[in-house]
C-alpha cells in the first residue's frame, strides 16, 4: 500500500501549524534528553511508522527521550510510561512538539 | 500495511460446529504482549500438565497446558501463544499466533474463549492487542497481570469500571501468590459460546462514511470493510476490488497518512476506556526504580562494562563451575562402561554397547552441565529484563555488520549451542537480517567444540605459560573464540552487503521494567531447552555412534583384539583392525587432501565423524586410539595416547601446530547434522543449510592450511 507518502506538504503543514501556535517543533531525534515533548506526527514508511504506532508512538501521545546509547544510538525513550529503543533514522520521522513544562 | 481482521463471520458457523463445541474440551488460547506476565499465569493455571512443541514447519515453540476451569467442567485446553504486539504478522511470531486465533493453524483448533493478559503498569499499549483481538470475533476474556506492582506506582485500576468501558470481563490475576485464577477460571465459563462486544471504537467520519459505503454496497459485516480498506491486499472479488480502491482513494485524497487513522482511533479509545477505569497518580518526575538502574546499567561507560562483567561471568561459570558435574558423569559413564564389559561375556555386543553405545551418549550428556548453565543465565538475562538492554548497548556495533541488536542474544545463545541460537532468530522481523544472524550463529564456538580444545590443550599446552605468567592453553581458547567472532563479522558484512543486501533493519525495541526473576520459569527454561539437547544426544549421535563403531569394527580383520593375550598384542591388533576397516579406509582416502592441513588418515576418521557433531571425535579418536577399552588402570589415557600416536615413518602424528590447525578447523567448519537440520527447518529449503555447509567448510580448510603452512613457514611445526 502506498503509505510511503513522507509527505513534505504535510510535513511543512504541520510545522506551519506547530509555529503558529507558538510551539518549537523538532524531530525526536533532536529532542534534548530530559525534556517532555508530544507526539505531532508519524511519517515514513509502511512498516515502521505502523509498528512504532503500534507500540503507543501516536500522535498526542508523551514521549520523552531519556538517553542515547553509549555509541550515541539507538535512543531509549519514554512513551505512554513505557520504555523504548530506537534507533536515530526511526527517531527522525516522529515529530514531536515541546510541552511548556 | 496489513490488518487484523481476519475473523470469519460468526455469524455463519453452521449449527453442527456449535454443536460440537459443546462436547469437546472448551480451547482457550493465552494472548499477551512480551513481559506481561503470561508465562506466569500459564504455569499458574496449568501446573506441569503442559507439553512443548513445535508448530509445524517452523520452529515457534507450541506450548499447551491442561487447565481445570471448575471441579464440574471438563478441562479446557489451554494454547500459550507466543508474546507479540500486535496482530499485524510483523514477526514470525505474530504470524502464528493469528494463524492460531484465527482457526487457520493445522492441528490447532480455532479457540472458544481467547484470555488476554494485560500488564497493568503498561495499561494503553497493552490494550492496544485488546483492540485487535476483539476483532478476531471470538469472546475475549482479560487477566489483569501486575496489578499489585501498578499499585505500588500510585497506578490504581477499577478492573470493574474497565470491564464495563471495554465490554469484557476484567479479573486482575496474580499468578504468584495464585489469586483471581477461579476467578478468571469463573469468566472463562461464563463466556464460551457467548458474544463478543465487537469493534467499539470509531474511525473518523470520512472513513467512517467509506466504512459504511462498503457495508452497504458489497453487502458486508463492519469488520469485514475495515479489514478491506486498511489491509494490505485487495479483496479478489472484482466489484468489491473497485469500491475499496476508489475508497481508499477518496480517504488519502482527504489525508495522505489517512491509514494511520486504524492505529490512532483504537489508541483514543484505549486512552477513554483507560482514564475512566484508573486513577493515576504516578509521579513521572520521580526516576523509576528501573531508570534508576539503567543509570547504571546502559550508562555510556558503566553500561559496557556491566556487559563484560556478565559475559565475564557466565564464561566463568561454563568453564570452571561446570567441570566438577562432567568429571562426575564422565566417570559415571566411565564406570558404567567398565560394568558392562564386566557383566556382559566379551563379544561383539559387548563391544558396541559399551564403546558404540555408552561410550557416545556419555561423550554428548557430558555437555549438559554446561548447557543448563548457559540456558540458566540466558533465561535469569531474559526474564530480569536486562537481554533488550544488551541489545540496546550493542545495536550500534552490531549494525556496523548490517544485523540487529536482536540478533546479540541468539548469537550469545549459540555459545553454548547454534540450535536453540537458531531458534532464537525468530525474533528478528526482517528475513534477510535473519537470515544473516542464522549464517554467522555456527562460528560462535559452541560448547561442542570445547572437548576438542580441551584435549588439545590437555595434551600439547598444560603448563605453558608465556612471559612466566600467562597460560598459552588459555590463550588458545580465547583466540579460538575471537578467531570465531571475527569470521562471523566478516562473513555477515559479505553476505549482507551481497546475496542478503537490504537496508539497515529498523530497531524498535521494548526495554521491560526490571523484575524479579521467577524461579519455576527460570527452571522449566532450563529443562525446555536442554530437554531438546538430550534428545539430540538420544537420537542423533546415538545413531552416529553405533554407525562408526560400525564403520571401524567391520570388515573384520581376522583375530578378536579382545581375546588377545597381552596389551601390547591387543593394541597392535586392534589398530590392525581399524586399518582394514571401512573407516580405516575412508581416512586413508582422504588423507591426501587433508595432509597439507597436518592431518593423518585417524584424524581424518575423527573429522567424517565430527561432521555428524563436533564432540564425537574424542569418542572417535578414544576408539581409534584404543583407549579404554583396556581395563588396566596403568593403559595410557587419551591425552598420552595423543601424545604418542605416531605416523608410518615414526615421526609424532601430532604436534603442537597440528593440534591448533585441528581447533581452527573446528572453529570454522560446520560439523553438526542437528544445525544443519534445524537450518534447513528455518529456512524452508535445502539451499541455505548446504550453502551453509559448504562455505563452512572452504573456510575452515583455507583457515586450517594457512594455520599448519605458515607455522611450518614460521618453523613452527
Amino acid at each position: 500500500m502506498s503509505t510511503a507518502y513522507a509527505d513534505l506538504d504535510l510535513t511543512n503543514a504541520i510545522i506551519g501549524r506547530a509555529e503558529s501556535l507558538d510551539r518549537p517543533v523538532a524531530s525526536l531525534d533532536r529532542l534534548r534528553a530530559g525534556r517532555q515533548a508530544r507526539v505531532l506526527a508519524v511519517r515514513g514508511d509502511g512498516a515502521v511508522a505502523r509498528r512504532l504506532m503500534e507500540m503507543g508512538v501516536v500522535p498526542g501521545a508523551p514521549v520523552r527521550v531519556v538517553k542515547a546509547a553509549p555509541l550515541g544510538d539507538p535512543l531509549e525513550v519514554r512513551v505512554r510510561n513505557y520504555h523504548l529503543a530506537l534507533r536515530r533514522s526511526e527517531a527522525q520521522a516522529i515529530s514531536v512538539v515541546t510541552s511548556d513544562e | 500495511m496489513s490488518s487484523t481482521l481476519q475473523s470469519p463471520s460468526r455469524a455463519a458457523e453452521p449449527s453442527e460446529i456449535k454443536a460440537e463445541r459443546a462436547t469437546r474440551p472448551p480451547v482457550v488460547a493465552l494472548a499477551g504482549n512480551p513481559n506481561a506476565g503470561k508465562t506466569s499465569i500459564f504455569n499458574a493455571l496449568t501446573g506441569l500438565r503442559q507439553k512443548v512443541a513445535n508448530y509445524p514447519g517452523v520452529t515457534v515453540e507450541r506450548k499447551e497446558g491442561v487447565w481445570n476451569l471448575a471441579p464440574d467442567a471438563p478441562p479446557a485446553r489451554l494454547i500459550d501463544l507466543p508474546g507479540l504486539y500486535s496482530l499485524d504478522a510483523a514477526s514470525l511470531d505474530e504470524q502464528i499466533a493469528r494463524d492460531v486465533l484465527t482457526g487457520r493453524m493445522a492441528g490447532t483448533p480455532a479457540p472458544d474463549v481467547i484470555v488476554a493478559v494485560v500488564d497493568a503498569t503498561n495499561l494503553e499499549r497493552n490494550l492496544y492487542l485488546v483492540t485487535q483481538l476483539l476483532d478476531v470475533g471470538r469472546p475475549v476474556v482479560v487477566a489483569l497481570s501486575m496489578v499489585d506492582l501498578a499499585e505500588r506506582e500510585g497506578l490504581k485500576i477499577d478492573a470493574a469500571k474497565l470491564g464495563e468501558s471495554l465490554g469484557l470481563r476484567v479479573v486482575p490475576v496474580n499468578a504468584k501468590q495464585r489469586r483471581g485464577l477461579d476467578e478468571l477460571a469463573h469468566a472463562v465459563l461464563s463466556t464460551v459460546g457467548g458474544e463478543t462486544p465487537g469493534v467499539c471504537w470509531r474511525l473518523s467520519d470520512g472513513a467512517e462514511e467509506e466504512v459504511r459505503r462498503l457495508v452497504e454496497g458489497e453487502g458486508i459485516e463492519r469488520t469485514e470493510a475495515i479489514r478491506d480498506l486498511y489491509s494490505d491486499e485487495l479483496p479478489s472479488d472484482s466489484a468489491r476490488r473497485v469500491a475499496v480502491s476508489d475508497s481508499r482513494e477518496r480517504l488519502a485524497r482527504a489525508n495522505p497518512q489517512w491509514w494511520q487513522e486504524l492505529v490512532t482511533a483504537r489508541y483514543e479509545w484505549i486512552e477513554r476506556a483507560a482514564s475512566n477505569a484508573s486513577s493515576d497518580a504516578r509521579n513521572t518526575d520521580r526516576p523509576s526504580a528501573t531508570e534508576r538502574i539503567d543509570r547504571i546499567v546502559t550508562h555510556r561507560i558503566f553500561g559496557p562494562v556491566v556487559l563484560l562483567l556478565i559475559m565475564g561471568l557466565v564464561f566463568q561459570a561454563i568453564f570452571s563451575w561446570a567441570t566438577l558435574p562432567m568429571d562426575l558423569i564422565d566417570r559415571a559413564f566411565g564406570a558404567l562402561a567398565e560394568f558392562t564389559r564386566a557383566e556382559m561375556p566379551p563379544g561383539m555386543l559387548t563391544d558396541l554397547l559399551s564403546d558404540g553405545v555408552i561410550a557416545g551418549v556419555g561423550g554428548v550428556l557430558v555437555f549438559l552441565p554446561q548447557i543448563l548453565l548457559l540456558f540458566f543465565f540466558i533465561a535469569l538475562l531474559e526474564d530480569s529484563g536486562y537481554m533488550a538492554r544488551a541489545a540496546f548497548l550493542m545495536d550500534r556495533l552490531m549494525r556496523g555488520v548490517g544485523l540487529h541488536g536482536k540478533a546479540f542474544m541468539p548469537l550469545l545463545s549459540s555459545f553454548a549451542c547454534a540450535i536453540p541460537g537458531i531458534m532464537a532468530t525468530r525474533t528478528i522481523e526482517n528475513p534477510k537480517d535473519r537470515l544473516a544472524t542464522i549464517m554467522i550463529a555456527p562460528f560462535m564456538s559452541c560448547s561442542a567444540r570445547l572437548p576438542v580444545y580441551t584435549l588439545m590443550i590437555a595434551a600439547f599446552f598444560t603448563g605453558r605459560k608465556l612471559f612466566g605468567f600467562v597460560s598459552v592453553g588459555v590463550l588458545l581458547i580465547i583466540s579460538m573464540y575471537l578467531l570465531g567472532i571475527a569470521v562471523a563479522v566478516v562473513v555477515a558484512w559479505i553476505l549482507k552487503h551481497t546475496i542478503l543486501k537490504a537496508p539497515p533493519p529498523p530497531l524498535v525495541l521494548e526495554l521491560p521494567p526490571y523484575r524479579l526473576p521467577n524461579a519455576r520459569n527460570i527452571a522449566q527454561t532450563m529443562r525446555d531447552r536442554s530437554w531438546l539437547f538430550v534428545k539430540r544426544a538420544g537420537t542423533v549421535i546415538l545413531m552416529i555412534s553405533i554407525l562408526l563403531w560400525a564403520l571401524m569394527t567391520f570388515p573384520r580383520a581376522g583375530h578378536d583384539a579382545a581375546s588377545a593375550a597381552d596389551a601390547g598384542q591387543a593394541n597392535a591388533e586392534a589398530s590392525a583392525q581399524l586399518q582394514q576397516s571401512f573407516a580405516g579406509r575412508i581416512g586413508h582416502v582422504i588423507e591426501p587432501f587433508i595432509a597439507p592441513l597436518g592431518f593423518d588418515w585417524k584424524m581424518g576418521i575423527g573429522l567424517i565423524s565430527a561432521f555428524a557433531a563436533r564432540e564425537t571425535i574424542v569418542s572417535t579418536l578414544s576408539i581409534i586410539y584404543n583407549v579404554g577399552k583396556d581395563s588396566d588402570a596403568s593403559s595410557p589415557s587419551l591425552i598420552e595416547a595423543v601424545r604418542d600416536a605416531k605416523r608410518p615413518d615414526g615421526s609424532p602424528a601430532w604436534t603442537p601446530l597440528v593440534a591448533v590447525s585441528m581447533m581452527v578447523f573446528f572453529v570454522l567448519a560446520l560439523q553438526c547434522m542437528s544445525t544443519l537440520a534445524v537450518v534447513r527447518r528455518e529456512t524452508n529449503s535445502w539451499r541455505w543449510p548446504l550453502f551453509m555447509l559448504g562455505y563452512m567448510l572452504v573456510l575452515a580448510y583455507a583457515g586450517s592450511f594457512i594455520t599448519y603452512q605458515g607455522g611450518r613457514l614460521l618453523g613452527l611445526g
